[in-house]
């Protein structure tokens, strides 16, 4: 196990250096120099090279990505001339409210698409397996706005229930102060989720029920209800673990969406104001972020996998 | 000798996802030097008409299938032919028709700009259609090659292209697509380069996978033996054998990037003006929800699910109809 541990954390780390390389790549492809684009065409060249000169800009390409590597792993990400505030602070500050948006859907979602992934496997092929396969279609088909949309168009425009926009406080506080506001954002994020993950979930039980220790289980007579909780669900889950880490990606792609469609003040909401302001630095500090989120993720989903399934610690 | 030997191998049945070419029984053929020609072999056992008969016999009866390849049809002479038959001018705008409701002359009424919406539908899906196959294409094309060799080599090289796919698949599309087009303009080319760029890495995922259990199998034991290269067997032998898998991840590759490109130009970063684009039209429609322009909203919404439905139909029963597996399920 703790080998195991180790080569799986050792390739983190290694996908984590390449994630920085990326980045500090992304930043060297702006067309002129981060300064020009920084301080505008009017600079003069003396500004310029004052410019590169502070930000260590004018030494060698190694030096300043071993500069950058550093600083993001002392939690500098960089700063925003635009918003006059460091890229980290911006992230700390918005965090909570994205674990509000997020975690809920997440949390939501698992409970509504483990049970639903389940019953559509014993059903296989019945009636409330087609309709929930349909749904998760049509879901999963959609941008992740235009979902966002329907639902506004539905619940918010064509009769009044919930606000068309999420809650527009700075602080996590003033955000959960406003319930009503939160529905639709966190509804959408669950809905497209639902879809994802009980795809996955209706596989793995599909699998998962013909396996012979299932048929075992049956024939000494446990109840039904005990055979799905105890051997099905449990064994079911372990696969979906892993995929649901891998699916950070995904969710953060929607959560992105969600917040500029119901402008949630959240880090994709800010991600999409410095990309329309071309302020790069808090583009690039973003996805640093980013990228970390979807490794530690999927480094997650692993060990968890490794704890649950011993065949994986030991093959 | 060396080349019949490796003819015969290469007739060997296939992966585990593709029982389709199973075309002839490989008398002989394992040992790479048997005196039989191959020509004496027992009769094929294929279905009279071949293999691609017998495919789209298969496939013809997914009914989920056919109306998805029915609809990628009609969405495609919708936005290709369609222009031909309702002309429309989708470059200069119109201030005295803008946001007209439909109505006599203009099915689906006019947008903002006073473009006709029914005729925008149609532009912007050839932008969307033209730059998802193309990426389509590219990226599984690559994303296969990238696998094969990765999975075929093993060792470091593996270790090290796929730390390649992990490091690229680490940073969600949606960031660095909207970084890329915060930097650059948005041309067609560009957008296909860079919706490639990201969409690879699946495919190579998937195809590194197969080529795992593919490259231990006897068939390639016998081109080896039959002093086949390298690159022959990836080239001539596991990528073919991997055809399945392939053209189902292309096929979802389409839909793929028909939802991410929507979704980019939504938020203002596909192609600039005056370019139409589905994403485009629902952003722009956005402003107007609150005014009860409904045909400003819904018409392009519905296009670019109903378009992207038909790709995962389609998707779905080709792997059905290629995974044997599946169908004995």
């Amino acid at each position: 196990m703790i080998g195991y541990v180790l080569r799986r954390l050792a390739q983190a780390v290694v996908v984590v250096l390449g994630v920085t390389v990326l980045v500090f790549l992304l930043e060297h492809l702006i067309p002129g120099s981060l300064a020009r684009a920084i301080l505008g065409p009017r600079a003069s060249q003396a500004e310029i090279a004052a410019f590169d000169r502070a930000n260590g800009l004018d030494r060698p390409l190694v030096v300043q990505y071993f500069t950058f590597a550093s600083h993001v792993l002392h939690g500098n990400l960089g700063y925003s001339y635009r918003l006059n505030v460091s890229v980290d602070s911006l992230v700390v500050h918005e965090m909570p409210n994205d674990l509000i948006l997020v975690g809920s859907a997440l949390v939501l979602a698992f409970m509504i698409a483990i049970p639903l992934g389940v019953a559509q496997a014993v059903r296989r092929n019945r009636a409330l397996d087609h309709a929930a396969t349909g749904v998760a279609f049509l879901l999963y088909s959609m941008p992740s706005y235009w979902l966002g949309l329907l639902l506004i168009g539905g619940l918010a425009i064509g009769v009044h229930v919930f606000p068309p926009e999420a809650p527009q406080a700075a602080t996590p506080a003033g955000v959960l102060a406003d319930p009503r506001a939160l529905v639709l954002p966190i509804a959408t994020l669950t809905l497209v989720n639902v879809a994802l993950f009980s795809r996955y979930m209706r596989s793995s039980a599909v699998d998962t029920l013909a396996q012979d220790y299932v048929r075992v289980a049956r024939s000494k007579g446990l109840p039904e209800r005990a055979v799905l909780v105890r051997h099905v669900l449990r064994n079911s889950l372990v696969s979906v673990v892993t995929l649901v880490g891998l699916s950070i990606p995904a969710v953060l792609t929607s959560g992105l969406v969600v917040e500029y469609v119901f402008n949630f003040p959240g880090i994709g909401l800010t991600y999409y104001n410095a990309a329309v302001n071309a302020d790069y630095p808090v583009e690039l500090g973003i996805t640093v972020v980013v990228g970390l989120a979807t490794v530690l993720g999927s480094l997650l989903a692993d060990l968890a996998y490794a704890v649950l399934d011993p065949r994986v610690r030991y093959g | 000798m060396a080349e019949r030997a490796e003819e015969a191998a290469r007739h060997v049945p296939i992966s585990p996802a593709g029982g389709i070419r199973v075309l002839r029984p490989a008398s002989g053929a394992l040992n790479g030097v048997s005196e039989q020609p191959a020509l004496a072999s027992p009769p094929e056992v294929t279905p009279p008409g071949g293999v691609g008969q017998s495919f789209l016999a298969a496939f013809a009866e997914n009914r989920l299938g056919v109306a998805g390849v029915l609809v990628v049809a009609a969405v495609s002479a919708f936005c290709f032919l369609g222009p031909l038959v309702y002309h429309t001018d989708q470059v200069h705008a119109n201030i005295l028709l803008t946001n007209q409701p439909p109505g006599p002359g203009r099915p689906l009424g006019t947008d903002a700009n006073g473009f006709d919406i029914l005729g925008r539908l149609m532009v912007g899906g050839q932008s969307a259609l033209e730059i998802s196959f193309a990426v389509a294409i590219v990226a599984t094309s690559f994303g296969a090659l990238w696998g094969a060799v990765s999975g075929f080599a093993g060792g470091v090289l593996d270790a090290v292209m796929m730390r390649v796919v992990d490091i690229a698949i680490a940073v969600p599309a949606i960031f660095v697509l909207i970084y890329l087009a915060s930097v650059f303009r948005p041309t067609v080319p560009l957008l296909i380069v860079v919706l490639s760029l990201l969409a690879w890495l699946g495919p190579a995922r998937l195809i590194r996978g197969e080529t795992l259990s593919l490259r231990t199998r006897e068939f390639v034991d016998a081109v080896r033996v039959a002093g086949g290269r390298n690159s022959r067997i990836i080239g001539r032998h596991i990528i073919p054998n991997t055809i399945g898998t392939i053209s189902v991840n292309a096929t979802f590759q389409v839909a793929d990037a028909i939802i991410l490109l929507a979704t980019l130009s939504f938020l203002g970063f596909g192609l600039p003006p005056p370019a139409a684009s589905w994403g485009g039209m629902l952003s722009q429609g956005t402003t107007y929800l609150l005014d009860g322009y409904w045909w400003e909203v819904y018409p392009a919404g519905l296009i670019v699910m109903v378009t992207v439905v038909a790709f995962n139909f389609v998707g779905d029963a080709l792997r059905d109809t290629l995974d044997a597996r599946l169908r004995v399920r």
